[in-house]
């Protein structure tokens, strides 16, 4: 597993693929963040970051579909899948070495916003008027669903040769998955019955959830089974291509 | 007993790509699957190497079941898949540590260098895979079947688009190979087949229609000899020769004598000193395993 996690992650940063994805990833943070006055926390007049976590799910959406199509779809179409297939590894073991050099990209794109709330921190009236706790816990939040679009990407990525098709879908996804069902738990014709179970089907619930602060066991397990879900879907396709 | 293979069939739908075939290659050597394209030399390739799995029958391989132990049989085979697909953006040298990381072989650097070497990579070393040209990335698909060093090696064609030079090199790197491995290769080159292969197992639509040493088969299919005298025109004479079967007259003084008899050569030489007659050519043009292969393959 740890060859095929460093194989991807040093294909990653010897392309451009991880400088372009980050950058783009922190330019179009930024702007909606401090330059774009709709947005700016600072014609916002409070110190909070509550722009920013609303953004990033969206960029996710594109960005992270964006950094797995690769992952099955080119060993796909270039044939290289027998060479690591016919090598002394399970299926679960190549998947999972994706898996997770695609979660360390995505956690590396995360981690310069923590210069954001350092400058939030410090311009709050008087400095630390900030909901630290809260911060936190949405950026607890925001792993779990990088995790859990990475999960779908690699999914999406084991079902086609083409990667822009394995984009798509992946967008697709994690679309219908974050903000698609919610938006479908509020339906008239759910109202008053399956409203619920939809609403908690989704992701954004949990994730708003997880913005409060609180750690709640119940929304852990959620991101958990969602990732645990479409590794194991993709274990499937792998094995159904042989 | 390096591979077993037992009944082994793959179906696509309708279609028996390996139609229940049972094989022993206990001895190291080079093997050779020779037939038609889709007679099924790739498909049981694959099907040894734990990439796709039977629909019946098993084989084992270095005394491990490829339906039960799939990574054992993994750890003991070296494979360069038809194609040879490998990852361009890769520099050669990361691509075999990256190789042997999968592996786990210990004392990498020692093992790399030592196939770069074995294969004749060492002048291309710097470039991305994608810059190098056919044969040198020929050369990149078998080290990396080579670098754990296998016990048992199989190469789907794997002197596809060599130029002669190449050809040669790799082909001694093979018979070498062979000295201490078992080796299965698949072609459709019969003079590259006759040229390293000990044994030659011919495949046709699923089935093994031929299997024997390389000089069986050879003897089986008979010499066909060019000669050309200076000054004899009349063929009939030929045929006094003894072990001499047919004639063909193909020039003036030119004729094809098929014969099945080893002693023919010196039949020949007899006969001009006999008859004092010069005799200019006497070459072999015998394409004894082509002959065999298009008997055995056709329709």
């Amino acid at each position: 597993m740890l060859a095929i996690y460093k194989r991807e992650l040093s294909g990653f940063f010897s392309s451009l693929i991880a400088y372009l994805s980050i950058s783009v990833f922190l330019i179009v943070l930024s702007l909606f963040l401090w330059v774009f006055t709709e947005s700016s926390v600072l014609e916002f007049g409070f110190a909070s970051l509550d722009v920013m976590f609303d953004t990033v799910p969206v960029l996710f959406m594109f960005l992270i579909p964006a950094i797995t199509m690769k992952s099955f779809a080119e060993e796909r179409s270039s044939g290289t899948l027998e060479i690591i297939f016919t090598k002394p590894l399970n299926d679960l073991e190549i998947i999972l070495g994706k898996f997770f050099a695609n979660a360390t990209l995505v956690i590396c794109a995360l981690i310069p916003t923590l210069i954001y709330y350092a400058s939030i921190y410090i311009l709050g009236s008087p400095v630390g008027n900030i909901d630290s706790g809260g911060v936190m816990g949405s950026y607890f939040g925001l792993v779990m669903l990088g995790l859990a679009f990475t999960s779908i990407g690699i999914l999406s990525s084991t079902l086609t040769t083409n990667q822009i098709t394995a984009f798509i879908l992946g967008v697709f996804l994690c679309f219908f998955l974050y903000l698609g069902l919610d938006s479908v738990s509020r339906l008239s014709v759910f109202f008053g019955s399956l409203d619920h179970l939809i609403q908690q089907l989704g992701m954004l619930s949990h994730y708003k959830s997880m913005s409060r602060g609180v750690i709640d066991t119940r929304d852990l397990i959620y991101f958990l089974s969602v990732i645990i879900f479409f590794i194991y879907l993709s274990k499937v396709v792998i094995q159904r291509l042989k | 007993m390096s591979i077993l293979i037992e009944s082994l069939s793959k179906h696509y739908g309708d279609q028996k790509a390996v139609d229940n075939i049972s094989l022993d290659i206990a001895e190291k050597g080079v093997v050779g699957f020779l037939g038609p394209n889709g007679a099924g030399k790739s498909t049981t390739m694959k099907m040894l190497t734990c990439f796709i799995p039977p629909t019946s029958g098993t084989a084992v391989v270095c005394g491990y079941s490829i339906l039960e132990d799939p990574i054992e049989v993994r750890k003991n085979v070296g494979y360069l898949p038809e194609n040879n697909p490998l990852y361009k953006d890769m520099y050669v040298r990361e691509y075999l540590n990256y190789i042997a990381d999968i592996y786990k072989i210990g004392n990498k650097t020692k093992k790399v260098n030592d196939v770069i070497e074995m294969t004749g990579l060492a002048p291309e070393i710097r470039k991305l895979i994608g810059q190098l040209s056919k044969g040198y990335k020929q050369r990149v698909g078998l080290a990396q079947a080579l670098l754990h060093d296998p016990e048992v090696l199989i190469l789907d064609e794997p002197t596809s688009g060599l130029d002669p030079n190449q050809l040669s090199e790799i082909r001694q790197l093979i018979r070498d190979l062979g000295k201490e491995k078992t080796l299965i290769l698949s072609s459709h080159i019969m003079q590259e087949v006759q040229a390293v292969c000990d044994r030659v197992i011919i495949i046709n639509k699923g089935e093994i229609v031929a299997d024997d040493p390389i000089e069986s088969l050879n003897r089986n299919a008979g010499l066909v000899l060019r000669v050309r005298f200076k000054s004899l025109t009349d063929s009939t004479r030929l045929h006094a020769i003894p072990g001499v079967e047919k004639v063909e007259s193909v020039g003036a003084h030119e004729f094809l004598i098929h014969s099945n008899s080893n002693d023919i050569n010196e039949a020949i030489f007899q006969f001009a000193k006999k008859h004092d007659q010069t005799l200019l050519i006497m070459q072999d043009e015998s394409k004894q395993l082509e002959e065999v292969f298009k008997q055995l393959t056709r329709n």
